[in-house]
């Protein structure tokens, strides 16, 4: 081993160290659990078994386990619609400006994640901006009930990580060679086929980016399903949350954080396979 | 030269383009003729390039019209004028195979998928691209991508082919290469070439016109050689080829003194009693074994194989002249050694100062 690499290694050290302790061996603890038994008053007793997981396959639980796919899949999808658009609008306008407005598209991020989902529960509810703006234009039918439904959940999450989609598309898109679109549009393509056949699929890397980001942090997430859905329905966020804090079932909430967790890692890595598989060409494409 | 003097294909008629307060096109007209390979020759920022973009319809010109076969494309979109671009980084589309790089300006057309397919084979035979075929642009050298792009633009079958800088990120061997093969296709499927390049030996190789730019207007039009041997005035004269200037001025006698000499040229219709300049190419001095020439000293040999260089200081100008020498009979020529010069009178060229 060079003295060059064993001193790399050594600055690593630190990060290894923390994720170690702090992410893996956690997630070996979790892992453990899943394998034993509850114990009567919550914790733990270690009697193996691997019933925990037959039970995730509970029509029951495999049936919130799609309502969160849903929910993830909408969120994302709606996301990367908005986002599109936007980072596109963001690289058009002058170089000068770009800086300003992608801080403007972060912005959201400088408040806490709770007093923006708390928020939408102000401009959402019955009494709420949304409803008020509707009766005040001349609305006389009941309030629209908008809070307390998937409708809201996916909302808030859209609103929670749209930042993250923007940025990731706009890194694609802020280095794609604009002589690439010319080259289209100069055989013979119009602006339409050119985005379909050249622009979004070279982009391809950071849709996926930001998708995968997004759809990862909405599987999970519970705290916008507890707020904004109002406990009527759960995600398996709000599963794993009641299974340790209510249900005292912690074998069983490890072993569907468990199945989340893997569901997390197989995305990750089809969306890290799909980009290294771009990464070449996007240098091509940076370089021209 | 044999140009057919027919109508043009594509004319320019007093193009203005400006960027904010630059003119960077200033009122240019150009005629191009068909089947001509015609370059537009300048140094960066004379606006080569913006007067290809707005041809190619990139840039929209902010005066005069642009026709293309006796069709007004001034402000056509891109995809809708019959002529095509090479662009100068290549512009590959890097997710798409080279047979699928080709095929894409078929597919537009919406050609029949049996046409598309025999035309593509076809045009990578041509370019001797077909053991390619399958790769991607990131797995080609730059020659490889250089004719890609140039199969890829042939393959439309435009009235015009655009070519910007087409040999500029290639080294000088594969340049040199590329040029001839150029020349050779372009006869071979008699499309018109208009080539941009800030390279003048390789616009003297090419084409069959040369149009010299500077800030935005064409200096002179002409065939190579008129543009290298009557060079129209002293930006041209310096821009192309390697050029002796010498500051003096025309006497009454309508004759150019510098240096307390007198040389007799054609004052070309400049008034007389007024500074000049007169330009001469090394090739058009020469050693005079008489000793009635100009008195030098030899300062500097470089040897090029085929001739020498010589820098012969002389009262006539700051700067050393150059002389070239063919190698054999150069073995006087050391530095160090007075030599006698003698211009060739026909060939200088005198300018305004």
């Amino acid at each position: 081993m060079s003295s060059q690499t064993v001193r790399s290694n050594l600055m690593a050290l630190p990060a290894v160290a923390w994720l170690f302790l702090f992410m893996v061996v956690p997630c070996l603890i979790i892992l453990a659990y899943a394998f034993l038994t509850r114990g009567l008053y919550g914790g733990i007793e270690y009697t193996p078994t691997a019933e925990n997981f037959q039970r995730v396959i509970d029509p029951l639980y495999a049936k919130i386990f799609l309502t969160s796919v849903r929910i993830a899949g909408l969120a994302t999808l709606l996301a990367i619609l908005i986002a599109y658009p936007a980072a596109y609008a963001i690289c058009l306008s002058p170089k000068r400006t770009q800086p300003l407005l992608l801080f403007f598209a972060v912005l959201p991020f400088w408040s806490n994640y709770l007093i923006r989902t708390y928020a939408w529960i102000v401009l959402l509810n019955r009494e709420g901006l949304i409803n008020n703006l509707l009766r005040w234009f001349g609305y006389e039918g009941e309030p629209l009930a908008l809070l307390y439904r998937e409708g809201a959940v996916i909302t808030g999450l859209v609103y929670n990580y749209l930042p993250f989609v923007i940025l990731a598309i706009y890194s694609s898109l802020s280095r794609l060679n604009g002589e690439l679109i010319e080259a289209s549009r100069d055989l013979g393509a119009g602006r339409v086929r050119t985005f379909f056949r050249v622009t979004l699929p070279l982009t391809m890397p950071g849709v996926a980016a930001g998708g995968v980001f997004v759809f990862v942090l909405s599987i999970g997430n519970f705290v916008t399903p507890a707020l904004l859905g109002g406990g009527r329905f759960q995600m398996i966020g709000n599963l794993v949350y009641d299974q340790f804090l209510t249900a005292n079932d912690w074998p069983f909430g490890a072993a569907l954080g468990m199945v989340l967790i893997a569901i997390m890692i197989g995305l990750l890595l089809l969306q890290a396979r799909a980009s290294a598989r771009f990464c070449g060409e996007k240098q091509e494409a940076a370089n021209g | 030269m044999n140009i057919d003097f027919k109508a043009p294909v594509l004319a320019v008629d007093t193009v203005v383009k400006r960027f904010g307060k630059t003119v960077a096109v200033n009122g240019l007209s150009l005629d191009i003729r068909e089947n001509e390979f015609f370059a537009l020759l300048g140094p960066s920022g004379c606006g080569k390039t913006t007067l290809l973009r707005m041809i190619a319809g990139f840039e929209v010109p902010d005066e005069g019209r642009i026709r293309l076969a006796g069709t007004d494309i001034t402000e056509q979109a891109p995809e809708k004028r019959p002529l095509n671009l090479m662009f100068q980084s290549y512009a590959l589309f890097p997710h798409m195979t080279v047979r699928q790089n080709l095929a894409y300006g078929l597919e537009m057309e919406q050609l029949a998928k049996s046409e598309i397919s025999a035309r593509v084979e076809e045009m990578l035979k041509t370019t001797d691209l077909q053991a390619l075929a399958g790769r991607k642009p990131a797995e080609l050298s730059g020659g490889q991508k250089q004719r890609v792009a140039l199969a890829r633009a042939l393959i439309k079958r435009p009235k015009v082919l655009l070519l910007d800088e087409p040999l500029g990120a290639l080294d000088k061997k594969l340049r040199e290469k590329m040029q001839l093969e150029l020349k050779r296709l372009q006869n071979e499927v008699g499309i018109t070439f208009i080539i941009v390049t800030h390279d003048q030996e390789e616009a003297l190789v090419m084409a069959d016109r040369v149009a010299v730019l500077k800030d935005g207007s064409i200096l002179q039009c002409g065939t190579p050689q008129e543009v290298y041997e009557r060079p129209a005035n002293r930006f041209v004269a310096g821009f192309i080829g390697v050029m002796n200037f010498i500051e003096g001025e025309i006497g009454a006698d309508a004759l150019f003194r510098a240096g307390g000499e007198v040389l007799a040229c054609d004052h070309n219709g400049l008034k007389r009693d007024q500074k000049a300049v007169l330009a001469v190419r090394p090739e058009n001095i020469v050693l005079k074994s008489d000793g009635t020439g100009i008195a030098g000293t030899v300062v500097d040999v470089a040897y090029h194989g085929l001739d020498r260089q010589l820098y012969v200081k002389t009262t006539l100008s700051a700067a050393p002249l150059q002389v070239r020498l063919a190698a054999t009979g150069a073995a006087a020529a050391q530095t160090g050694a007075a030599v006698s010069l003698g211009f060739d009178a026909a060939a200088c060229r005198i300018f305004q100062d």
